[in-house]
């Protein structure tokens, strides 16, 4: 089948779905990122608790977004907030955790230097120490939004919509056109925001922290 | 004046500053020195709270710094470490002004002081302001890192080492920019190294650290000639071969500055400063048609009158000591030490000028000693 | 929940770590031997990991149908990442005056390779080796949707009868065979760095 054929047939569907997609990549992401950068910068406060909490973040990030979602489901049922949850919760851990290192590894002699010119720990923190974990922010914010768009599609597997609905219905059907179909826009989409958070990052990054320092 | 009274600062339970006491009087240059672990960078970072000491009290002037929050009180002390430290998220200008923007300053006021300042280090604004400190030098970013320190006007600025991590001829021309920075506006310098030969090149008073104690503050001159301890004679050259009859038996001819400027007394001040300027001195000889001294002019001293139509003579020095070329050198440093002069001028048997014997010689000649025959020339 | 899934489930993620290990350092090598390669090759790297995996699964089941080989051929694209970067960092790192003494020595360019630099660069090697066996532990999970079986099934199924206790057994075993691959292979990990 040809695309034009597909889109005519499948267009306003395949809209819906990306837009259903986008939808919870975005919501899932933004929740997932306040919350880890709150915690990101508690943590960096208290490094006696990080030793703590990080590793156990690490150990829950290892069970399978599909329990995840799978365990949701059982307790909330088919509704967005399921996904949206269960998206979050994933988002929160490549943040929060390059949040943190980007913190950590800021320079010391930097903060020394703040310190000495007077500027009290808040001020350190968002003058200082958040411009120069910037670039480690940003790849964790890339990871999470690339990895949410791809466990996105899960939310098909308890019927709630996206692109991973064509993916599925076409594995089921043994339909490649729908296969290709919900697959080809989801890989489009993912990088595409991948570029964007690129393109955004550029953007805001003073010349002073790009290329070799 | 900062006053150090009983202060002490323990990290588990190695005492690393020991009961010390110690007065800086304001515009003072006082380097701290000592071997590694002695407690110099720790005394420092007291001054500054960015170490709280466990014992004794701190004042600058009548304040006690345990009364004054740390952050404010680290807004009124300018502050250089080895590393530098500049922001590389900020520009240049930033960088300069993140003191004067914690103190809230009014932003003509902050944009006149970047100019200011930059133009003081020879860096001009429209080239440098808005570039970032990776595009800089290491000697350059070095020059910043110095005028955040001094860009809120702190009195007080304290130095960690400034200069160890450049390269010798870059540091060499930054110790002479801060000391005629340091000449200029008159801060109280605290300033913390490792080298000898930076300390008796910058400071007005040295202390001499060692296991949290001071084991002598004298000025470099003192220093040199009576160390107090082994461990400095060691410290100022470990290959000397100090003999006492050869400091001794100096001359001041064999001591003194040689290659002078001379000026005749009708010459206009501005011709003069010209010809200093050409040179490596600050200063220059008036002298009549028979060569004999009428005078000392410095080049400060032309800068303080600066009237342009006036003989040089009239605003020279004319009231300056003068010695015999044969004459013993540490008597004449004697001399200039009890009279307070920073120059003496030396005649040979005709009343001729031959020389001039400046602090810096004394200095030198000490140095010489010391480290044996080194090329000293400044 | 059988032991049967869970031999399957260190099946996929077996066979797919060993050809993982030698598509990846082929890779690896070539990007740092050919410069004109280095580009192309970490670039699709970077992007076949940007594809979502149900994606890309249901792209090659086209090819493969539902079966465990259309489940290993999606591992590997998507852990392929980090060893071909490691690979490449770790031989792009080896000390340059070690290559130089190597080349002095009159070794030819592939004797370098493999008796200086490629066991000069293991420990980085293996960092990537770590986290593509990690990774794949947790790919292997979505197979089941393409009719991989492992643990992925298991799970699948739970959900779907709403059957809690098998859930959690399955996600339990998934969690330590993660951890399990990850902290022996970080031990060995430290010992081969501070040879």
């Amino acid at each position: 089948m040809g695309i034009i054929a597909f889109l005519d047939q499948y267009g306003v569907r395949l809209m819906k779905a990306i837009l259903v997609h986008l939808q919870y990549v975005f919501i899932s992401v933004a929740i997932g990122f306040v919350i880890a950068f709150v915690l990101a910068i508690v943590l960096s406060r208290y490094p006696k608790l990080s030793s703590i909490v990080i590793p156990v973040l690490g150990i829950f990030q290892t069970i399978p977004g599909l329990v995840f979602i799978g365990v949701l489901f059982i307790y909330l049922g088919m509704k967005p907030i399921t996904v949206i949850i269960a998206l979050g919760v994933y988002a929160v851990f490549p943040i929060l955790k390059n949040t943190y290192t980007g913190i950590i590894n800021v320079d010391p002699e930097l903060i020394e230097a703040a310190r000495g010119c007077g500027m009290n720990s808040l001020q350190i923190l968002y003058k200082i120490e958040i411009p120069n974990a910037m670039s480690s922010i940003f790849s964790g914010l890339r990871m999470s939004t690339i990895y949410t768009v791809s466990w996105a599609v899960l939310a098909a597997m308890i019927g709630l919509g996206g692109l991973g609905e064509f993916v599925y219905r076409g594995i089921e059907t043994n339909n490649n056109t729908l296969i290709i179909g919900g697959a080809v826009p989801a890989a489009i989409l993912a990088m595409t925001l991948g570029y964007l958070i690129d393109l955004i990052e550029d953007k805001i990054t003073p010349r002073g922290l790009k290329g070799g320092r | 004046m900062i006053t150090f009274t009983n202060v002490s600062k323990k990290y588990d339970e190695i005492t690393v500053v020991d009961e010390l006491n110690l007065s800086i009087e304001d515009g003072e240059f006082v380097i701290l020195i000592g071997p590694s672990g002695c407690g110099k960078t720790t005394t420092l970072k007291m001054i500054n709270k960015l170490i709280e000491m466990d014992k004794g009290e701190i004042h600058i002037d009548d304040k006690n710094i345990s009364d004054i929050n740390g952050d404010e009180l680290r807004r009124e002390i300018g502050y250089v470490i080895q590393q530098i430290g500049l922001f590389p998220n900020l520009t240049i200008k930033e960088n300069i002004l993140v003191v004067p923007r914690l103190l809230k300053w009014k932003e003509e006021k902050c944009d006149k002081r970047v100019h200011e300042l930059l133009e003081l280090v020879g860096m001009p604004y429209e080239e440098n302001a808005m570039k970032y400190p990776n595009e800089l030098s290491g000697g350059q970013q070095q020059r910043i890192g110095v005028l955040r320190a001094l860009a809120g006007e702190p009195p007080i600025i304290l130095m960690d080492e400034p200069f160890g991590a450049l390269d010798p001829v870059t540091r060499e021309s930054l110790q002479d920019e801060l000391k005629v920075l340091q000449k200029k506006l008159h801060k109280t310098i605290i300033f913390v190294t490792h080298d000898m030969e930076e300390a008796l090149k910058m400071a007005d008073k040295i202390v001499f650290m060692s296991d949290g104690k001071i084991l002598q503050v004298a000025s470099p001159e003192e220093m040199l000639a009576n160390p107090a301890d082994s461990l400095i004679t060691d410290f100022m050259g470990r290959h000397a071969v100090t003999t006492e009859e050869q400091y001794h038996d100096l001359t001041c001819k064999e001591v003194m500055f040689k290659e002078l400027i001379f000026v005749s007394e009708t010459e206009k001040p501005l011709e003069v400063a010209s010809k200093i300027k050409k040179s490596d001195h600050d200063m220059a000889v008036i002298v009549d048609e028979n060569a004999a001294p009428k005078g000392v002019v410095t080049l400060d001293l032309i800068k303080q009158f600066q009237q342009a139509d006036k003989k040089i003579v009239e605003i020279a020095d004319t009231e300056v000591e003068k010695v015999s070329e044969n004459k013993l050198a540490k008597d004449a440093f004697n001399q200039m030490i009890k009279d307070n002069k920073n120059y003496l001028l030396v005649m040979d048997d005709k009343n001729k000028v031959t020389g001039l014997i400046t602090r810096d010689v004394i200095t030198n000649s000490l140095a010489r000693l010391v480290w044996g025959d080194m090329d000293w020339a400044l | 929940m059988t032991m049967r899934a869970v031999l399957q489930h260190l099946y996929l993620v077996g066979a797919a770590s060993v050809l993982t290990m030698i598509f990846g350092s082929i890779l690896g090598v070539a990007a740092y031997l050919y410069k004109s390669l280095r580009g192309g090759v970490l670039w699709l790297v970077d992007v076949l990991q940007t594809i979502p995996v149900l994606a890309l699964l249901g792209v090659i089941m086209i090819f493969f149908g539902a079966t465990s080989t259309t489940v290993i051929i999606g591992i590997v694209l998507y852990s392929l990442l980090p060893m071909v970067r490691n690979t490449y960092i770790g031989l792009e790192g080896v000390d340059p005056a070690i290559k130089e003494a190597a080349q002095g020595m009159g070794m030819t360019k592939w004797q370098r390779l493999l008796k200086i630099e490629l066991p000069l660069a293991f420990p980085i090697i293996f960092t990537g080796i770590r986290i593509a066996v990690v990774t794949s532990i947790g790919i292997a999970v979505f197979g089941a949707v393409v009719g991989g079986g492992g643990l992925g099934s298991t799970i699948n199924r739970a959900i779907l009868i709403q059957d809690m206790g098998t859930l959690m057994q399955a996600t339990f075993a998934l969690m330590g065979m993660a951890m399990f691959f990850d902290f022996g292979m970080s031990y060995i990990e430290k010992r081969l760095q501070s040879r």
